[in-house]
């Protein structure tokens, strides 16, 4: 039966008519018996198996400690069940598996590569396991990580691109839990016990609060059990509470951090949408054309094209549970950065009051719908896009529904939407530089 | 079961045609006015990716004239008589098409991604700009400020990457590998267009060039689509740069780098042979091997010993690249953890590499290196572009694909003894530059600053 099956899903990505409809790859979806939500997508093709585990586990969930979320996600390897870092590291290596970890505002995650041969993929996998459900923190390991953390928190300082955004997002969140930086601070490093620690992996690396996402050479039937194995040792546990709204900018924010640097890095932006925003398609074509494609979109012609003020100037929306930022920025030296942020404004304000003309609008969703298949090209891709339906809560057919959805997208909708959600009169403004 | 498992999946490879072995093969083509061809078939996707290769680049430049294969790439994109300024990338863009270009100090490279059926496109419009540039002077006006932008974005307010460029301009006297790929910000400034028409006129022809093609195409199909585009092209008559040959090196060098920083950084590098350089060929594979036990994921020496164990530094790392035309630097860096210093960092990575030297590696530290070697054989077939990335830096410098298929067996025959003789041999202090930054105040004025070996990209 499973031969019949993927025979036929292997047949459709072949055969697939140039500018027809484009196969998107089967999601199945199930839950363990603890309650994690599983995704799975068969991928017979290479002998190996990408497994990522996200959890509702991010900065978001700091509380008064920023930085918490980081240090648990970042100290999960560091001893685990039976072993110590070390022993995992070396049996990990020693089995050619990879294995990264990252915190981000929304979600905390683990992933894994491993050849799908079980005498590598069975191993690795109880690492795994005791990896998201029995790490020990230990707290010489604690300590040093810290300091650790401490270092790179420095080495921020020296960089105006990292200051830059680090200020930002505290202009445009403000209390919102999304204001602080995901590394923490000097100070609420210093605060962090290791007892914070395991008190936030017992609240939230739980089952409930779980999305296991599978990618590779496995059956059904073998995803289910190695889903069920990974999760194994967590406790069945809640969700993690909703987070708070995000609140629009009373009015526009001015930073103008010095810093002895050749350049000035800008930033402006605002609270933009949600993963499952009304108006997510509209604000993403939009941005498209307004910064979001590179070259060819409104900024990138104005700001390098036309009079080469910048190496990189964009913009982006970047959905999120609550509302992502909407940023646009650029890097260009001191004496022309009031210029440069000048037309970026200008670029906004004729976008907002114009919209797309028919010419860019048609451009957009070529370039969108047609670069479909570039998306979900490997195994890598495709992880990466259910881990991120899962977590959401997307719709399963959110892949095969996109270029549909893209096409829907009006000119008026665009200019609608950008007009509602983004006010040039209240934006935050960042500035880092000026001081050569 | 597994069994089971392994026999289905044979099975279901055989139904669709593929099986593993003809899946890797390279198809290999030429054509008559010397355009290489390399193809390889992926059918999981039905995409594919193109990527058209130049032998030239920043090692190719004299003084005068650095980062000017870099700007030449970036004016690529300016026109041509058929396409004027910019309708390339709107052109792929409009196609649902990803595209960009990198340069590094040993090539020049171009590339596309794109649903399958739309392949000719950028076969016809990477034809015509192989021989068509147009440059013109309003255009370079324009986009040699973006590259200063560009150097100024990566290099001169980067304290760590400031210091790599100033090690590699002192470990380096005659090797143009003493230049960084981005340029000297005053050569910059002082680049004009034709500069670069010479540059363009002398390093742009199908006989200095690769095609490399990886996804869902037929190889017959893709070399025919070559011939109508590509084939027309004239030859130009190559005239190799000098050899330029490193003078030997008879001491340690030492710099120092001081700028407006908050964290002390090492970087150390000694000089050794790479695969195109090696009298020896196992030689740059042990010194891959090498680069893997001190720095081959967390149970590396560096990490365990030098970040977890005796907690000197914050982060530790080691690199070597097998592939480089020149001799290249074997690097050692790391910034020391709070409350330690770069003697200190310095004196620990000097002591690993005396170990290496004394005793030999272990063999579970052996075992593990050749582990993830093998395994990331197979992982690396997931992305199309790094496979087409390997064959083309492959071909350029004159190594030939092949030696991507050899890559894990090479590695895989290393022993012990060959990491310990090649650290003898070539980790010495004679062959040694080690660049510091020593951080001054954030707060104080500096002036002036003078690039990593990343490529750059478009």
């Amino acid at each position: 039966m499973r031969r019949t099956k993927l025979f036929i899903v292997w047949l459709t990505l072949l055969l697939l008519p140039l500018g027809g409809a484009v196969a998107s790859p089967e999601i199945q979806h199930w839950k363990t018996s603890n309650g994690a939500r599983v995704y799975f997508v068969a991928a017979p093709q290479l002998p190996m198996l990408d497994i990522r585990v996200v959890f509702d586990a991010g900065s978001a969930r700091d509380g008064k400690l920023p930085g918490l979320a980081l240090m648990t996600n970042a100290l999960l390897d560091a001893g685990a069940g039976d072993l110590d870092e070390e022993a995992i590291a070396e049996r990990l290596e020693g089995l050619g598996a990879q294995l990264s970890s990252s915190a981000l505002r929304d979600m905390a995650m683990v992933s894994l590569r491993s050849l799908s041969d079980v005498r590598y993929l069975d191993p690795a996998a109880a690492i795994l396991a005791r990896i998201i459900g029995e790490p020990r923190f230990p707290e010489e390991v604690f300590q040093r990580e810290r300091k650790r953390l401490l270092v790179s928190l420095r080495a921020e300082q020296q960089s105006p691109g990292d200051i830059a955004s680090k200020a930002f997002y505290r202009a445009i969140y403000g209390e919102h839990p999304y204001a602080s930086p995901v590394n923490g601070t000097e100070e609420s490093l210093q605060a962090l016990r290791r007892s914070d620690l395991q008190r936030f992996h017992q609240r939230y690396y739980v089952a409930a609060n779980a999305v296991v996402a599978l990618v590779g050479d496995l059956t059904r039937e073998e995803a289910e059990k190695l889903a069920e194995k990974l999760v194994a040792p967590l406790s069945t546990g809640t969700g993690a509470p909703s987070l708070p709204a995000v609140k629009p900018l009373a009015g526009a924010v001015e930073k103008s951090l010095p810093h002895p640097s050749t350049q000035t890095h800008i930033l402006l932006g605002q609270p933009g949408m949600t993963r499952t925003d009304p108006d997510y398609m509209a604000l993403y074509v939009g941005n498209h054309i307004l910064g979001g494609s590179g070259f060819g979109s409104r900024i990138m012609t104005e700001i390098r094209e036309k009079r080469g003020l910048a190496y990189s100037a964009y913009s982006f929306f970047l959905p999120m549970r609550r509302k992502g930022p909407f940023q646009m920025g650029l890097q260009t030296r001191n004496e022309t950065a009031a210029e440069a942020e000048r037309l970026l404004r200008e670029i906004l304000v004729r976008f907002i009051e114009e919209g797309p003309t028919e010419k860019e609008l048609i451009a957009a969703k070529k370039n969108i719908t047609g670069s479909f298949p570039l998306r979900i090209d490997s195994n890598r891709d495709i992880l990466e896009y259910i881990a991120m339906i899962g977590f959401y809560g997307l719709p399963l057919d959110y892949l095969e529904t996109f270029n549909q959805r893209v096409e829907a997208v009006t000119g008026e909708a665009i200019r609608d939407a950008f007009r509602r959600r983004i006010d040039p009169q209240r934006l935050a403004a960042i500035r880092v530089g000026g001081r050569e | 079961m597994q069994q089971t498992k392994r026999f289905l999946s044979l099975l279901l490879l055989c139904i669709s045609l593929l099986p593993p072995l003809l899946w890797a093969q390279v198809h290999e083509f030429r054509l008559d006015n010397g355009l290489r061809i390399l193809v390889k078939e992926d059918h999981r996707a039905p995409v594919v990716v193109s990527q058209i290769w130049y032998k030239v680049g920043a090692s190719y430049e004299h003084d005068g004239i650095t980062g000017v294969s870099h700007v030449l790439e970036h004016m690529m994109f300016k026109g041509t008589k058929k396409h004027g300024p910019g309708e390339f990338s709107r052109i792929i863009a409009e196609n649902g098409g990803r595209e960009n270009a990198f340069t590094g100090r040993d090539y020049t490279a171009y590339f596309q991604q794109l649903e399958k059926g739309r392949l000719e496109i950028s076969f016809e419009m990477e034809a015509d700009r192989m021989r068509n540039l147009l440059l013109p002077p309003e255009e370079f006006a324009r986009e040699v400020k973006v590259v200063m932008e560009e150097r100024r974005m990566r290099t001169e307010d980067n304290p760590q990457a400031l210091t790599y460029e100033q090690l590699n301009a002192a470990a380096f006297v005659n090797s143009p590998y003493h230049h960084p790929i981005i340029g000297w910000m005053e050569d910059l400034r002082s680049l004009e267009i034709d500069d670069l028409k010479e540059w363009y006129r002398r390093w742009y022809a199908p006989n200095n060039a690769t095609l490399v093609v990886v996804g869902d195409v037929d190889p017959q199909a893709v070399l025919e689509l070559a011939r109508k585009h590509y084939g027309p092209l004239e030859p130009s008559e190559l005239s190799p740069p000098k050899p330029r040959i490193e003078s030997r090196q008879r001491g340690t060098r030492r710099v120092t780098v001081r700028v407006p920083a908050k964290l002390p950084y090492l970087v150390m590098g000694y000089k050794v042979p790479v695969l195109k350089t090696a009298e020896a060929e196992w030689e740059p594979y042990a010194l891959e091997v090498l680069a893997g036990i001190l720095d081959g994921g967390n149970s590396a020496r560096l990490s365990r010993r030098l970040v977890r164990k005796q907690q000197l530094a914050a982060n530790a790392g080691a690199g070597y690249d097998l592939y480089a035309m020149r001799q290249s630097l074997f690097l050692l860096d790391g910034t020391p953890a709070e409350k330690h210093t770069t003697a200190e960092l310095e004196k620990a990575l000097r002591a690993e590499i005396e170990r290496l030297k004394e005793e030999p590696v272990t063999a579970e530290e052996l075992a593990r290196v050749k582990a993830q070697v093998v395994a990331g054989k197979t992982f690396e077939r997931d992305s199309l572009f790094y496979q087409a990335m390997q064959m083309g830096t492959l071909e350029t410098v004159g190594l030939g694909w092949r030696r991507m298929e050899e890559y894990s067996d090479k590695v895989a025959a290393v022993t012990a003894e060959q990491v310990r003789a090649v650290a003898r041999k070539y980790l010495v202090d004679d062959h040694l530059t080690i660049a510091e930054l020593k951080p001054l105040p954030l707060e104080n004025d500096t002036g002036n600053h003078g690039k990593g070996e990343a490529d750059e990209t478009h």
